[in-house]
């Protein structure tokens, strides 16, 4: 009894762990997919060139943890903003063929660029000092920095939420997700409302790309390796939601790691099949319409 | 007889009687047989390739399904194909009928599924397909191989006769004639009341509800053949190279056949003759001339290509005579 609990209460923990990080990428492709109508299969790449950003910091220019990861989202954030105005505002409601076609070259250039500054290999993190060794939490003992990432998620979803809920912002979003047409006619400046959306969901996933670069290694196939994933959160959770994809990232991050414990041989296998069923159950996500 | 039936028919033995320019890709395809005998090799993967690219035509552009997980059959018949050969029965013909047989089965099992959604949510309900069996031959180690891919393949001489050599010839006419069986099918088929109605999916689902056309199954039928289509051109790329990896499987092969396809132009045909040697041969010189950052410069042409000819080839072609037509 005392070993199942115990094993039980490790598995939820890293899956929480794993859970947040998911979130925090895939939350910015659900807003953009719910938004715009547009699949950024790219996103990915955001969260990357997060992850590269701060360690380059760390490692080659000796920035602290913090400063980096910081630097990192800004960095990114102003980056994407740029390239929202450049290259995706051309192919809004452009058709899919066209984005698929758009985001994937951009994940080919990503993989390219990050082999030929950082080579093939995963980039190192050093955590700080207050991030390493373990912390009791009255009932055991846990990785510190797995429960810094548990706790900078619960944060961050919270915020996210308020935002939307309860500031201008927030019911600009929902109104242009609900009814662009009607929110363009009401006087919402949809294009600033886009550019500002996808440059905060870029953010964020440099900012689960940083936060997480221990658990999704930071290598140059990033952006394609992980895409399953941040898809099943996002098409799972229901299009253009905050609540909906962080439930489908808790189930996916503890599944996963349930299942790679329980059967390490099939474990892909078993989320693959658990999303399949997911989405023949509610197509149109957990928190979607029916 | 009325003149609107009249026309009606004229209309549809017009769509049926072959055009001057559909000769072309035969005529280049031949051409390039006796002008590159060394790109014979990849020659052949392109022929195989296009029958691919016209499997996801069928579904996407004919029946507007978009599918992020057509490896699922490709890889399918890769591994049909490769594990008999590699089992004592390396007959080729026989082992492409098999290896279409069993993508076929794959699709018509999986669409029976999945097909009932739609949008992202379809588009995810494929890319898990494939992901499963990407999986299922992954951890499948003691039959294909696993990570290190299926060897030990003894593929036998066509007919018996035509032996497959090491400059790629019999590969390269082994591929056209498949292909060519491949393409006279497919265009009955798009060209048939059958394929006129997939269009009416597409454009009109709703509508072609009201009417009383059969739509879940029209839909199922196409995904089935689309899926033998994939299938056999897995086949002949696993019988040709005589090895399967795991990448026929992957999501990667699925999402360039998709790019190949753009690139080409969706839903009409020729998309997929065009894209398909255009990306296979920029993807063979990039990496030639820069083998370890060559994924960059084919993500730079792809985005150029998004940025100036949006709609592929074809697409920019259509456009250009569009405007060059208007008074």
């Amino acid at each position: 009894m005392g070993d199942f609990l115990s094993i039980a209460i490790s598995i939820a923990f890293h899956g929480l762990a794993l859970a947040m990080v998911l979130y925090l990428i895939s939350v910015g492709l659900s807003v953009t997919m719910g938004l715009m109508g547009f699949v950024n299969l790219a996103h990915g790449a955001f969260a990357m060139a997060g992850g590269y950003a701060m360690t380059t910091l760390m490692n080659r220019y000796g920035a602290p943890f913090w400063l980096a990861l910081v630097a990192a989202v800004v960095i990114v954030g102003f980056a994407s903003l740029v390239l929202e105005r450049v290259l995706y505002r051309r192919f809004y409601g452009g058709g899919e063929l066209n984005q698929v076609l758009l985001t994937m070259g951009l994940i080919f250039m990503s993989v390219g660029a990050a082999t030929y500054f950082w080579g093939p290999v995963a980039q190192p993190i050093q955590l700080p000092q207050a991030l390493r060794g373990q912390i009791d939490l009255g009932v055991r003992d846990f990785p510190v920095y797995r429960s810094f990432l548990i706790l900078c998620g619960a944060l961050l979803v919270t915020a996210l939420w308020l935002a939307l809920e309860r500031t201008r912002f927030g019911v600009r979003v929902r109104a242009a997700v609900d009814n662009l047409a009607m929110a363009q006619t009401l006087g919402v400046n949809t294009s600033r409302l886009f550019a500002l959306a996808f440059g905060l969901g870029s953010a964020l996933a440099a900012l689960g790309g940083g936060l997480g670069a221990e658990l999704l290694a930071i290598t140059p196939g990033y952006a394609l390796d992980n895409l399953v994933y941040f898809l099943i959160v996002v098409a799972v959770g229901g299009l253009g939601s905050i609540r909906g994809p962080f439930v489908a990232a808790l189930i996916l991050g503890v599944a996963d790691t349930a299942f790679k414990y329980a059967a390490p041989e099939l474990g892909a296998f078993f989320i693959y099949a658990l999303t399949m069923g997911l989405l023949l159950w509610r197509p149109r996500g957990i928190f979607g319409p029916a | 007889m009325p003149d609107a039936r009249r026309s009606m028919l004229d209309a549809f033995a017009r769509r049926h009687r072959l055009h001057v320019l559909e000769g072309l890709p035969w005529g280049v395809a031949i051409a390039a047989y006796f002008a590159f005998p060394d790109y014979l090799a990849l020659g052949a993967q392109i022929l195989a390739v296009i029958i691919f690219a016209l499997s996801v035509d069928l579904v996407l552009g004919y029946a507007g399904i978009v599918t992020l997980g057509q490896a699922a059959f490709f890889g399918t018949g890769a591994y049909t194909a490769g594990i008999l050969a590699a089992n004592g029965w390396g007959e080729p013909l026989t082992g492409l009928l098999a290896a279409g047989a069993m993508a076929g089965a794959i699709g018509l099992l999986s669409g029976a599924i999945i097909l009932r959604t739609s949008g992202l949510t379809l588009l995810m309900q494929t890319l898990v397909v494939a992901a499963m069996l990407y999986e299922a031959a992954n951890k499948g180690g003691r039959i294909t191989g696993g990570s290190d891919g299926l060897q030990g393949m003894d593929v036998w001489p066509i007919l018996g006769k035509f032996r497959f050599d090491m400059f790629g010839h019999t590969a390269y006419l082994y591929c056209l004639a498949v292909l060519a069986v491949a393409w006279i099918a497919v265009r009955a088929l798009v060209h048939s009341a059958f394929g006129r109605s997939l269009t009416g999916i597409r454009e009109n689902v709703t509508r072609m509800h009201a009417i009383g056309a059969p739509v879940d199954r029209r839909k199922l039928v196409v995904y089935t053949v689309s899926a033998v289509l994939a299938g056999v051109s897995g086949g002949l790329i696993a019988q040709t190279t005589q090895f399967v990896g795991l990448g026929v499987l992957s999501l990667e092969r699925s999402g360039t056949i998709l790019i190949m396809l753009i690139i080409g132009g969706v839903g009409q045909l020729y998309g997929a003759f065009i894209g398909v040697p255009l990306y296979m041969i920029a993807q063979d010189r990039f990496s030639t001339i820069d083998p370890t950052y060559w994924y960059f410069w084919i993500g730079l042409f792809m985005v150029l290509m998004v940025v100036f000819a949006p709609g592929g080839v074809l697409g920019f072609f259509t456009r250009r005579r569009a405007r060059r037509d208007k008074p």
